[in-house]
């Protein structure tokens, strides 16, 4: 048996209305305990409102050999991008 | 009533300097480093705490002595902390009971008094019990989870309850302060906090399968000036830099 308590990813939302990020992540011995040890880490400077945590070991993850696969075939498609439409200058915060 | 309202800051505000000082010594030892962390935002927490009530303090005695020569320019019969809090860390069970038996007690304090008439007293109240708040929580998580872990989590922390346990019931002390200042509604009435006291404390007991000691009292009271012998080492380390500097800035 590890000696090592389990780890847990942490989540914040910095304000209402955003979504939570990842931050890092903590080791804790129960989900209780990993929720005050973010909120004791990663809360100090108030960088949030709200926190998730979640077993790393839940965390299902693309495989990094799969990159070219995945995420390369994006690159060429830059009409993907809104940057070919006219903002009106009355238009803010877009 | 000068006297007494100088006499209640500096009770308030040397709990918390003492306890302060103690869970400091954690940093770099705490169990992990998420731990460490949270030991240090305690701490700095209950310190901060501390300086309100020390500044107070200064303010109504009017000598010119500041929270740091308050702080740092007393010696040991002068400090009126209880004896709870300037008992050793010992291990992370010793240190969760102290904090538990402390906080529980504080959080109820400090919803009374918010009420206070003395609007100074008040405004630190007000800031203090939402930091105070998470302090009861955490201090009661971990009597649960030492508790009802392993045989010797719980037998650890059994004995650090024991052993802890004649202390307690210096926080319920009523003495001529405490009367005059909780009738002028600007203290508390401390023998009116022991009963929720003991509600929660035996909440937290049960579910840590931990067994409440026999009624105790320690021989003597440190907010009389009667302290342990943990103090005045406490204060050596404390106090040298500003003993040996007087003055001392950086």
């Amino acid at each position: 048996m590890s000696k090592e308590w389990p780890l847990y990813e942490v989540f914040i939302r910095s304000k209402n209305g955003l979504s939570h990020r990842h931050a890092g992540s903590v080791h804790a011995a129960d989900p209780e305990m990993a929720l005050e040890a973010a909120r004791d880490v990663y809360t100090r400077r108030q960088e949030g409102v709200s926190l998730w945590v979640v077993p790393s070991t839940e965390i299902i993850a693309s495989d990094p050999g799969d990159q070219e696969m995945l995420f390369k075939p994006a690159k060429d498609k830059i009409y993907r991008h809104p940057t070919f439409y006219n903002i009106p200058k009355e238009v803010k915060h877009l | 009533m000068q006297n007494e309202l100088f006499e209640y800051a500096l009770r308030l505000g040397d709990n918390n300097l003492i306890l302060g000082q103690q869970l400091g010594n954690w940093c770099g030892h705490a169990p992990d480093l998420e731990l460490d962390i949270t030991l240090a935002n305690l701490a700095l927490d209950i310190i901060g705490q501390a300086r309100l009530f020390l500044s107070l303090a200064g303010e109504i005695e009017g000598k010119g002595r500041d929270e740091d020569v308050l702080a740092y320019h007393r010696d040991v019969a002068d400090f009126r902390n209880v004896l709870l809090v300037e008992q050793p860390n010992g291990d992370w069970g010793a240190t969760i009971v102290r904090q538990f038996l402390y906080t529980t007690w504080q959080q109820l304090f400090l919803t009374k008094l918010v009420a206070s008439t003395d609007e100074r007293f008040a405004a630190i109240a007000q800031k203090a019990i939402k930091e105070v708040a998470y302090h009861a929580r955490f201090a009661s998580e971990w009597m649960k989870r030492l508790g009802d872990g392993t045989e010797e989590s719980h037998n650890r922390v059994q004995d650090a309850l024991n052993s802890q346990w004649r202390f307690a019931d210096e926080l319920f002390d009523m003495d001529n302060v405490d009367r005059k200042l909780a009738k002028a509604g600007i203290g508390v009435d401390l023998a009116k906090l022991q009963k929720e006291w003991d509600a929660r404390i035996d909440t937290v007991l049960a579910d840590a399968t931990l067994a409440r000691p026999e009624p105790q009292s320690a021989m003597f009271r440190g907010r009389n000036g009667h302290h342990t012998e943990h103090l005045g080492h406490l204060l050596s380390d404390m106090q040298f830099l500003q003993r040996a500097y007087p003055g001392a800035t950086w």
